[in-house]
């Protein structure tokens, strides 16, 4: 109201004010209740259960792969190299921008489809865009004999697995 | 005694019933048109009146109106296709193929939707393009131009969400390319990439993530901003048309001034 206003104006500043005390209050539970908000969201929109296949893949028995090939599994996006120095995997999606590269016996290389990424057969980068090579994967064998591989771990390559 | 086709109009438009929902009245004097462009809640949007150099084809190629006309073939077309669409996988391909091949008028339907997604497309950057080049954007227009730019993006991404729907190999590797784009945002990408998918990968989730902001979420959102749009072009002082300020009466007004040019 218009006649509170200058005796408002007077108060000295240490004085108790009921009305801004009020505000802060609503202010301050405005804010936490919007932070809230956003953790609620954020938290509702990442699922936690997900129904992705397995990280990792049995690639079955390895002498099946012969001497010097490279084995792609389309489904779990793994290149399998049997090389002279021992087993290894490679991720074989492209560092760039998430394609699924394709292995090329011709020439001898590794190619990415969507942008021309080139990479050789350790997944060393011949060619961009793609600015990493593609990492090499974590081998072991199982109990059972298998080649195992997990997508998730990556390991400096060249570490072969010898059998 | 022969009742002339506008008796009957005035008749009708004086009418308890008319009037209930029309509150102009009978009439066709300026107040009457002004009041019923004014009190509809559609029309209210735009001017009462305006020049008639503003609504010429030259001055605009009508293509922020044809931009409006594309968006409602899509809004109208999208709705019915969703009847017949599942979010699903590997519904979402066979509904797709299903309304090529089985439901009646569909592949029209589908095309029709698809074509006009392109159109729109193409005719917002057209728009933009001619509102830049005239120099429509400048005061008092900018922050209208802020809002065709918020608009700009919804449309992309209504064109980028509506991508993924068909569920095939183009509509699968285009959508991993396009949020991995995503992952190179500094520090939190990795995160937007993540809730964008709902996953880590392009699956199920991502599907149903990109469905609801197709349909629900990014329509809702240009219909806002289309709103505000179109009632900031009235609040701006109507359609930029070029030279709407006449140059003749400065020289007039220095006789000595306009014969030192001859």
């Amino acid at each position: 109201m218009p006649e509170e206003a200058p005796s408002t104006a007077k108060k000295p500043p240490t004085e108790f004010d009921r009305r801004a005390f009020f505000t802060k209050i609503g202010l301050g539970s405005l804010g936490i209740a919007a932070v809230g908000t956003i953790v609620f969201s954020y938290e509702y929109l990442s699922p936690n259960v997900l129904y992705e296949p397995s990280a990792i893949v049995n690639a079955g028995k390895p002498e099946n792969f012969a001497l010097n090939s490279v084995t792609m599994d389309v489904n779990s996006g793994i290149y399998l190299v049997r090389a002279d120095e021992g087993y290894f995997a490679l991720n074989a999606v492209c560092t760039h921008l998430g394609c699924l590269t394709a292995w090329n016996q011709d020439l001898g290389i590794i190619a990415c489809p969507c942008h021309g990424s080139k990479f050789t057969r350790t997944g060393e980068k011949i060619e961009g865009p793609a600015p990493k090579p593609l990492p090499w994967l974590k081998t072991w064998v199982s109990d059972e004999g298998d080649l195992m591989v997990d997508r998730s771990i990556d390991i400096p390559p060249l570490q072969y697995l010898r059998i | 005694m022969p009742i002339k086709a506008d008796q009957i109009v005035e008749r009708v438009r004086g009418s308890r019933v008319w009037r209930s929902v029309f509150r102009s009245g009978t009439g066709s004097s300026t107040l009457h048109r002004a009041l019923a462009i004014q009190q509809n809640i559609f029309l209210h949007l735009f001017a009462t009146k305006v020049r008639r150099r503003m609504v010429r084809f030259s001055s605009t190629w009508y293509l922020g109106t044809l931009t409006l006309g594309t968006f409602l073939i899509l809004v109208v077309t999208g709705i019915l296709l969703m009847l017949y669409y599942h979010p699903s996988v590997p519904q979402a391909y066979a509904d797709m193929k299903d309304l090529q091949f089985v439901v009646s008028s569909g592949l029209f339907l589908r095309n029709l939707h698809r074509w006009s997604a392109q159109l729109m497309v193409f005719l917002v950057f057209a728009h933009m393009f001619k509102v830049f080049y005239r120099g429509a954007y400048r005061t008092p227009r900018e922050f209208n131009w802020v809002i065709g730019v918020v608009l700009l993006v919804i449309t992309l991404l209504l064109s980028y969400t509506g991508y993924l729907l068909p569920w095939d190999q183009l509509a699968f590797w285009a959508i991993t390319v396009g949020s991995n784009l995503s992952s190179a945002v500094p520090l939190i990408g990795g995160k937007i990439h993540f809730l964008l998918l709902g996953g880590n990968q392009v699956n199920a989730n991502a599907l149903l993530r990109f469905y609801v902001l197709h349909c629900v979420v990014l329509p809702l959102a240009a219909i806002l901003f289309i709103a505000v749009h179109f009632w900031r072009i009235r609040k701006d002082g109507g359609l930029y048309v070029q030279q709407s300020e006449p140059k003749a009466p400065a020289a007039a007004a220095n006789p000595v001034a306009a014969k030192e040019a001859k």
